[in-house]
């Protein structure tokens, strides 16, 4: 079966010379929920730009459900992956929820009751159809980051990736994030320096440091390797600790 | 976050002129501009239909008289300098209860009013009926510039973020003891406004990318068909449609008010 993201030897420089990857290997199935994990500055940000091919790769290959990200092949890949980013103010910048959740599919052609369909099942998903007429700046920071799952989702992507889900939301809106997360049947890549959400969402974790792949292996298990965690400047919050195989 | 600022110019109902396409409502208010500016400043009785008619209008969108009158305050400016032409201005002059006119000065000054009262009014009527949106879904359905629809969607989306940012800015500066009193705290104040406009661009750049992520190559895609039926566009076409009536009518069969 062709793995819903690959990624190999992907190396990447900014235009002034700052080398951000160094041959970046990864391989995610369908169906799976991977954390990406890694310090800030470790190059988390410019690998998901690849994803989508905003950034193209200066060495290696980048394939979504076997289709290489090329510039042929733009508009279908991000049909493919659904980027969300961190701020819902830069995603969301339509006039409504209804129009932006619309945007996407729009610009792939779908039109009319196909179109209002697909943005009320989006939104459905994500708990925020009673939100549809309303303007983004008058939601909660939770419902807009929901809102900005539903954008994407309306895309019927091949893999969601989201760039620090959990940043800025109150635990109660964390958590309904999660049980959202969990309910979609998609494969999801998070981006995130929230260990225990990882840990809450995610079977898989990878390690990004110095612009590697540093670590892959089950959460639990990276998450409970303290020497680890502390060579890539990562932490468990206070108090908080990880046991190989049982319940903490 | 806040609430909406830019939304005062709209009063929601459910009239006619509220139902009819913003479109319909864009053209028609731009014509009926055209036909009061093209009218000679001497015709006093086609101002005064225009007058009627838009006061009709007024009444069918049950929009109440105050709301337009404390709106019309934007127009002051122009009232001050049309009040200011007749003392300047120079030629033949006139002196009511003393005072020292000039008479191509009044004539200039009351088509500036007149004209300008009218134009105003149409528009206050034109907003309080048409929620901004849709005003620029109706300006992108008359295929006005691409590039200055989606700018000015983009003014309402942000306005209130930005506004956000900038009381954020103000609140961190007298944080820290900053407060502007005279002209010596301008530097700190244009400091800010430059701060605020690099991170404004930065937003620019991020909200483009989320753009690009989801597709977007360049045009705004159709998301709301707002069609507008002939019987809309012929509805619509009433005001400016009578206000041709009255101007060719009164070009043809003489003049309503005093030849100058």
């Amino acid at each position: 079966m062709t793995a819903s993201l690959e990624v190999s030897r992907l190396a990447y420089a900014y235009p002034d010379g700052t080398q951000a990857l160094f041959g970046v290997d990864l391989r995610i199935e369908r169906g799976e929920r991977v954390a990406l994990l890694g310090p800030n500055g470790a190059g988390k940000t410019t690998l998901v730009m690849h994803l989508n091919g905003i950034l193209t790769a200066g060495h290696g290959t980048v394939s979504v459900a076997g289709l290489p990200v090329a510039k042929g092949s733009m508009q279908e890949i991000r049909r493919r992956v659904g980027l969300v980013f961190q701020d819902p103010d830069d995603q969301l910048f339509m006039p409504t929820v209804r129009e932006d959740v619309a945007f996407g599919p729009a610009n792939l052609g779908v039109r009319g009751e196909e179109l209002q369909q697909r943005v009320k099942d989006a939104l459905e998903r994500v708990g925020m159809l009673e939100a549809i007429d309303r303007p983004p700046h008058h939601l909660s920071f939770g419902q807009r980051r929901r809102v900005a799952v539903a954008t994407v989702l309306a895309m019927e992507p091949e893999i969601l990736v989201l760039d620090e889900p959990s940043s800025n939301l109150d635990p109660a809106s964390r958590r309904e994030l999660a049980e959202i997360l969990r309910s979609l049947d998609v494969t999801v890549l998070m981006v995130t320096h929230d260990l225990p959400y990882a840990l809450e969402l995610c079977e898989r974790s990878l390690i990004l440091s110095g612009g590697v792949i540093a670590a892959d292996g089950p959460t639990r298990e990276i998450l409970s390797d303290a020497g680890l965690l502390a060579a890539h400047r990562l932490e468990l919050p206070y108090g908080f600790t990880v046991g190989r195989g049982e319940e903490t | 976050m806040g609430a909406g600022h830019h939304h005062q110019l709209y009063r929601a109902g459910d009239t006619l002129v509220h139902r009819l396409p913003p479109q319909c409502k864009l053209a028609a208010v731009a014509a009926f501009a055209m036909a009061v500016v093209a009218t000679p400043r001497e015709w006093f009785a086609a101002f005064g239909t225009y007058a009627l008619l838009l006061a009709g209008v007024v009444l069918l969108a049950r929009i109440p008289p105050g709301f337009v009158l404390r709106r019309m305050a934007i127009e002051i400016p122009f009232v001050v300098f049309a009040l200011a032409i007749p003392f300047v201005g120079t030629g033949e002059r006139v002196s009511p209860l003393g005072l020292s006119l000039s008479l191509p000065g009044l004539w200039a000054a009351w088509n500036i009013l007149a004209k300008a009262t009218l134009g105003v009014v149409a528009s206050i009527v034109l907003a309080a009926t048409t929620e901004p949106r849709l005003m620029l879904l109706g300006a992108q359905r008359l295929r006005l510039p691409p590039m200055l629809v989606q700018i000015a969607m983009f003014m309402l989306r942000y306005l209130d973020v930005i506004m956000d940012e900038m009381r954020r800015m103000r609140v961190a500066r007298e944080s820290r003891g900053f407060t502007a009193r005279d002209v010596r705290h301008i530097p700190v104040i244009a400091r800010s406004a430059g701060a605020l406009f690099i991170r404004s661009y930065e937003r620019g750049e991020r909200v483009h990318l989320a753009m690009l992520s989801r597709g977007y190559t360049g045009s705004m895609p159709v998301i709301q068909d707002l069609t507008a039926s002939a019987r809309q566009w012929l509805l619509a076409g009433t005001l400016p449609g009578a206000a041709l009536a009255v101007l060719l009518g009164t070009a043809l069969f003489g003049t309503g008010g005093v030849g100058a």
